[in-house]
């Protein structure tokens, strides 16, 4: 086993506000969200990869941030749940998963708002079948999915305008 | 789940990247997408003391079209790929791109970590052993190119020696009149497939002229089903002589049962998922546009 382990300084914006930190390299991009930045919306569900509770977007791209160094996201810009609102504004996302009863607990809803991000800023009508493809990597042990649908449709028609 | 501790080396080029796996020794391994390295090592089942990270190499990431050939970066990212406009044209590696796990994992897993892994259930190698494909490799020493049937020797096992990495990946376009597809059952998206089946077919008016079956996780390496390729060769595709492949499919496996299910069951859904990837390599080849899905429980 190694003895020390440097740190690694990094810089990265997340929900547009620039950090500069000292990581250890095996610090999970979600554990620093989380851990040091007190960004608490990202959720481990499984911490294996499935379930998606950590998405967040990396450069625009969902990402499952228990999968991926710290370290790694030097220089990227991260969104998390915390920068959809604006101006104490719920995001169009926000609003249509709340509007359409598309949570219950709520624990896997961060990731599948993000999820949903992805999908709706590049397509505004998505089929059943593309909403499906696109939620495939987030588990909700609530809803049964129906209501999620519905919030996916009522954000993509919500953003259109937008 | 922490890893445990590791030095984090970034690598500027690729010759670079290896020049320190030769230096960092045994016990250094490259990061390329992470999808099946930060898992393991969450699970303590990898424990690299160094990591080198070819995310930040320059580069690395491309599709382009050259002499005939597709090549990919080794660090072109499987959603890359699906979203390329080169699965209209070779629609097999869309079939295999869109299928990999789900949208955050491709967006970050890599086609030449997929080789590189050679997991029995990974999808790309199973795909591309139906197709004319060369991994081109790099070391501190040689620059070198190895067909893909040469390259993965058992599970988990490729011939890349300690410092050698995969720098790219050329895959032959197929002509006019040749077809494939691939086609896995899985029980979700996340998740490897219980079996799967990729095709290429090469059709002259109603005979086969060529055919490639490949059958994935149904074998330590994917299975290259030959004598399923042979009872299609210089034949007309109808039901007998699928039913005959179907039954060189099941002689050729080699499952094991698992929580996924008997081998005898895979065995049976190898043949099945074989039957109807030839259905669409058929109507490809005949220049149709199908659009196939997996299939998920
Ligand atoms: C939940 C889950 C579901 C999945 N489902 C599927 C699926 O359905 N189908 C499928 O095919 N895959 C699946 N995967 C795996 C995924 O496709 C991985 O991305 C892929 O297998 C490995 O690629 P990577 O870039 O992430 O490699 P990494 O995890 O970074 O590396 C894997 C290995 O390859 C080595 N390596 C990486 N790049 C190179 C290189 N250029 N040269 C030499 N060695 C290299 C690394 O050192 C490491 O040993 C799944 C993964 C997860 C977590
Ligand atoms: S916590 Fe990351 S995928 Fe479940
Ligand atoms: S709302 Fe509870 S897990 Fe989805």
């Amino acid at each position: 086993m190694p003895e020390t382990i440097d740190k690694v300084a990094i810089q990265l914006k997340v929900n547009g506000k620039l950090y500069s930190l000292a990581v250890e390299p095996r610090t999970l991009l979600v554990e620093l969200l989380r851990e040091e930045l007190n960004l608490t919306g990202t959720h481990v569900g499984c911490d294996t990869t499935y379930c998606g509770a950590c998405t967040v977007l990396l450069n625009g791209a969902s990402v499952k941030s228990c999968t991926m160094f710290a370290v790694q996201a030097d220089g990227a810009e991260i969104l998390t749940v915390e920068g959809l609102a604006k101006d104490g504004k719920l995001h169009p996302i926000q609003k249509a998963f709340g509007d359409s009863y598309g949570l219950q607990c709520g624990y896997c809803t961060p990731g599948l708002m993000l999820s949903t991000f992805q999908l709706v800023t590049k397509n505004h009508e998505p089929s059943e079948n593309e909403i499906r493809k696109a939620i495939a990597g987030n588990t909700c042990r609530c809803t049964g999915y129906q209501n999620i649908f519905k919030a996916i449709r009522l954000a993509a028609q919500n953003m259109k305008g937008a | 789940m922490y890893p445990r501790p590791f030095h984090y080396h970034r690598a500027g080029s690729l010759p670079e990247a290896a020049t320190m796996l030769s230096q960092l020794g045994d016990d250094a391994k490259l990061l390329a997408g992470g999808q099946s390295l930060i898992p393991l090592m969450k699970l303590r089942f990898a424990n690299p003391s160094h990591l080198v990270d070819l995310n930040f190499v320059p580069g690395t990431s491309y599709i382009n079209e050259q002499n005939g050939a597709v090549r990919f970066g080794a660090l072109t990212r499987h959603s890359e790929i699906e979203n390329s406009s080169i699965g209209v044209r070779f629609p097999i590696l869309h079939d295999c791109a869109a299928g990999i796990a789900d949208v955050q994992i491709r967006n970050r897993g890599t086609i030449g970590g997929s080789l590189a892994e050679a997991d029995p259930s990974g999808d790309w190698a199973a795909v591309l052993l139906t197709q004319k494909t060369e991994i081109w490799c790099l070391s501190p020493r040689r620059e070198r190119s190895v067909p893909l049937t040469d390259f993965i020797t058992d599970a988990y096992t490729t011939v890349l020696e300690h410092d050698e990495l995969v720098r790219e990946i050329s895959v032959e376009v197929p002509g006019k009149g040749t077809g494939g597809a691939y086609l896995a059952f899985k029980r979700s998206a996340p998740v490897y497939p219980t079996a799967s089946a990729a095709v290429q077919i090469t059709m002259e008016g109603d005979i086969c002229k060529d055919a490639h079956l490949v059958l994935g996780c149904v074998g330590l390496v994917p299975v290259r089903a030959t004598a399923a390729a042979d009872a299609l060769r210089d034949r007309r595709i109808d039901d007998k002589s699928v039913a005959a492949a179907m039954d060189a499919v099941r002689e050729a496996v080699d499952p094991q049962a698992d929580m996924r299910g008997s081998a005898e069951y895979k065995r049976t859904l190898a043949a099945a998922l074989v039957k109807r990837a030839i259905e669409v390599a058929v109507r490809r080849a005949r220049g149709e546009r199908v659009e196939v899905s997996h299939i998920y429980a």
